[in-house]
């Protein structure tokens, strides 16, 4: 498979070397606030981070149209609340990546561990390697490609947005789903409670080709993946259901 | 002679009685639990079980009205650029826009400004009407993250993540059906008209190691700014609070089993916690181990009620209380000019609490446009800001009668209790004795 990342893509046509910030003399706290303290329309599109080497909160809460590559892996919550902001990182995210993010787009070249786009409410989180578990958890809107596996209980709760998995998906998917759409390429191990197996009609065809071409993801067709959401039977609290939880 | 057997006087069970047996009749007929607001109803060891001492030979009382007794309060200094600075040591617990109606958080933000103190949001986003109108507020982080954004996380005063709360320790939010307006459904994505479960845990940490990183997450991205509140339910209030200081956090508020719920099951709020009264001297204590007594300030919310409960409180150690159930009260809830249409929804005045159902003839619990229209925002706040003005006089009377110019320096001495068990959970002498029950390990 052939994954090549125009999320990534500067916002604009860039004449100048990006600024960088290098986490091994630099602490966190000055890369974070000179990231905040972009001022709207200003000419800082560039940034590049390095030797991360597994710090937390790596550029989070951007809200700028800016392009971050991050050279390394990450701790918890690279890119958490991200809005606008452009995010690559090169190398693997741990707990939370883009947690709760707003808009914009992250990419992970590696994989992620737990609750990757947890909560997340708009904007493109890119996995290209697998996502551990919980993947997607309560995601509001975001859309999530993950170009590998997804471990148990992803998209447990989710309650809006577009989960792509290319691989497989583990025990439990999602679980108490709501308003989500998840397609999986690949097998799903178990269904959690309330979601079901869905037709796939033109328009989920149309969307899932529009979010791959997003990903930057080539060689796959939208034909190959099956979609998933929720039966909607658990809306209403009702007695005789209470064994589904 | 005829002889008849005196008959015995009928003999109700103490074991099943009115209540309980209703509820049995009540969960037959239904198959389903149970939900209401508020908080624990049954009699529990509470402030009423303390007296203060007052001042006597040994110690001099101030003099009202002319010799000051400080009530101000600054809250978040351990870490935060950006301190909460209150007049007065009372605040506004969270309580969701969706629960609570649009006017009614509106209320709740006029009459704590005037008050001088804060409002808190809820499980529900932060709305326009408590942000405008709230000159200090402080914006939850639950775990359903509803509405949560970086705008409004960014003009927040400060944040409180909330781990649990004292009517349900260990269990999450609950917003029936008939609530889920179009507009809230909107705040927290949902579809309208479901019945919405929020989760009981945080989608992206678990534990105290994660509660670090997640504290270090909200700071970095509020560049280190705001106070970092975390909130607790009485479960373990000793452990909870060293750990939550221990994880980074500024303020620690610790929600007693009287601490109220827009809807939770009776079962959850009747049975799991333990009462206020019980979990401020285990969380003072975890704070003096810890050397941060003052340094972490300690909020007290769950049956506070008057200036005398207030006063109690911060002689145990609290540094502030906060009230959710006596707030609403000011604005109007369960007054007894909606007496005829209590009687309509099968209840009284002072006993409604199907908050859930989204009927309140108060208009504070509701999402109805009519009923809504009933809670003035503007008188309502005021009430609000008498009745805060009027416990902060109280508390005031009671520090000048134990001759202290703050209301922080009262302490457990100048205190005794009147039952054993009040005794040994306020760790107070019982009155007429030297004796504390209960001493030793927490």
């Amino acid at each position: 498979m052939n994954v090549t990342n125009v999320a990534t893509t500067p916002a604009r046509e860039v004449n100048y070397a990006p600024r960088v910030f290098d986490l091994a003399t630099t602490p966190l706290r000055d890369l974070n606030q000179a990231l905040h303290q972009i001022a709207d329309g200003a000419d800082e599109p560039a940034w590049e981070v390095l030797n991360p080497k597994g710090s937390h909160a790596v550029a989070a809460g951007v809200d700028q149209p800016i392009t971050i590559e991050v050279r390394g892996s990450v701790g918890y919550y690279c890119g958490g609340m991200n809005s606008k902001g452009n995010i690559t990182v090169h190398g693997s995210a741990g707990p939370g990546v883009g947690e709760n993010m707003m808009s914009g787009s992250i990419v992970v070249k590696g994989d992620a561990s737990q609750y990757a786009g947890a909560t997340g409410r708009g904007g493109l989180l890119v996995i290209e390697g697998n996502a551990s578990s919980r993947c997607g958890i309560s995601m509001k809107g975001i859309d999530i490609v993950v170009c590998g596996n997804v471990g148990h209980m992803s998209a447990f709760m989710a309650q809006s947005g577009n989960l792509v998995v290319l691989g497989d998906a583990g025990d439990a998917l999602g679980d108490s789903i709501y308003e989500a759409r998840l397609f999986v390429r690949g097998n799903v191990k178990s269904l959690g409670a309330d979601c079901i197996k869905k037709e796939m009609r033109p328009e989920h065809l149309a969307k899932l080709r529009e979010l791959l071409d997003r990903a930057g993801v080539k060689g796959v067709k939208p034909e190959e993946f099956t979609r998933y959401g929720s039966a909607r039977t658990l809306y209403n609290f009702n007695i005789d259901n209470a064994d589904a939880y | 002679m005829t002889y008849h057997n005196p008959p015995t006087t009928p003999r109700r069970s103490a074991t099943f009685d009115e209540y309980t047996m209703s509820e049995i009749r009540r969960a037959a007929a239904t198959g389903i639990y149970d939900i209401r607001g508020a908080g624990a109803k049954r009699k529990l060891p509470h402030f009423d079980d303390l007296l203060f001492l007052g001042a006597s030979i040994s110690r001099y009382p101030l003099e009202g009205y002319r010799e000051k007794c400080e009530t101000s309060v600054t809250l978040g200094a351990r870490h935060a650029t950006k301190p909460i600075e209150l007049k007065i040591p009372i605040t506004i617990a969270g309580m969701s826009f969706g629960s609570l109606s649009g006017p009614a958080k509106e209320a709740l933000g006029r009459g704590a400004t005037i008050a001088g103190t804060s409002t808190t949001t809820g499980d529900g986003g932060m709305t326009e009407e408590e942000r405008g109108h709230s000159k200090t507020l402080v914006y939850q982080y639950l775990p359903s993250r509803y509405g949560m954004n970086l705008r409004d996380l960014r003009r927040a005063d400060a944040i409180e993540i909330v781990v649990g709360q004292g009517a349900k320790p260990g269990g999450g939010g609950m917003l029936l059906g008939q609530k889920i307006s179009d507009r809230v459904a909107e705040m927290r994505t949902l579809p309208k008209g479901i019945d919405q479960r929020s989760a009981c845990r945080h989608p992206d940490w678990t534990g105290p190691d994660d509660l670090e990183i997640k504290i270090l997450e909200l700071r970095e991205i509020t560049d280190w700014e705001k106070p970092i509140y975390v909130k607790i339910g009485g479960a373990r209030p000793y452990y909870d609070t060293a750990l939550a200081v221990k994880a980074g956090a500024d303020v620690v508020v610790l929600d007693g089993m009287q601490g109220g719920t827009a809807a939770t099951q009776e079962v959850f709020i009747e049975h799991v916690g333990q009462p206020t009264l019980a979990c401020i001297r285990p969380a003072v204590k975890a704070l003096q181990d810890l050397g941060m007594h003052r340094k972490v300030q300690l909020v007290v919310s769950g049956g506070i009620r008057n200036g005398a409960d207030v006063a109690k409180a911060l002689a145990l150690g609290a540094d502030v209380v906060s009230i959710g159930t006596a707030a609403l009260i000011a604005l109007g809830d369960n007054d007894p000019r909606w007496e005829e249409e209590y009687q309509k929804l099968g209840t009284t005045a002072g006993a409604y609490d199907d908050w859930h159902e989204g009927k309140d003839p108060a208009g504070i619990t509701t999402q109805d446009p009519e009923l809504m229209k009933r809670v003035d925002p503007v008188a309502a706040g005021r009430r609000l800001a008498n009745y805060l003005k009027v416990m902060t006089l109280e508390a005031q009377t009671i520090a000048r009668a134990c001759g202290k110019n703050h209301v922080h320096n009262l302490e457990p001495e100048d205190l005794c209790a009147l039952t054993i068990e009040a005794a040994a959970m306020a760790g107070v002498p019982l009155a007429g004795t030297s004796w504390i029950p209960g001493q030793g390990a927490f």
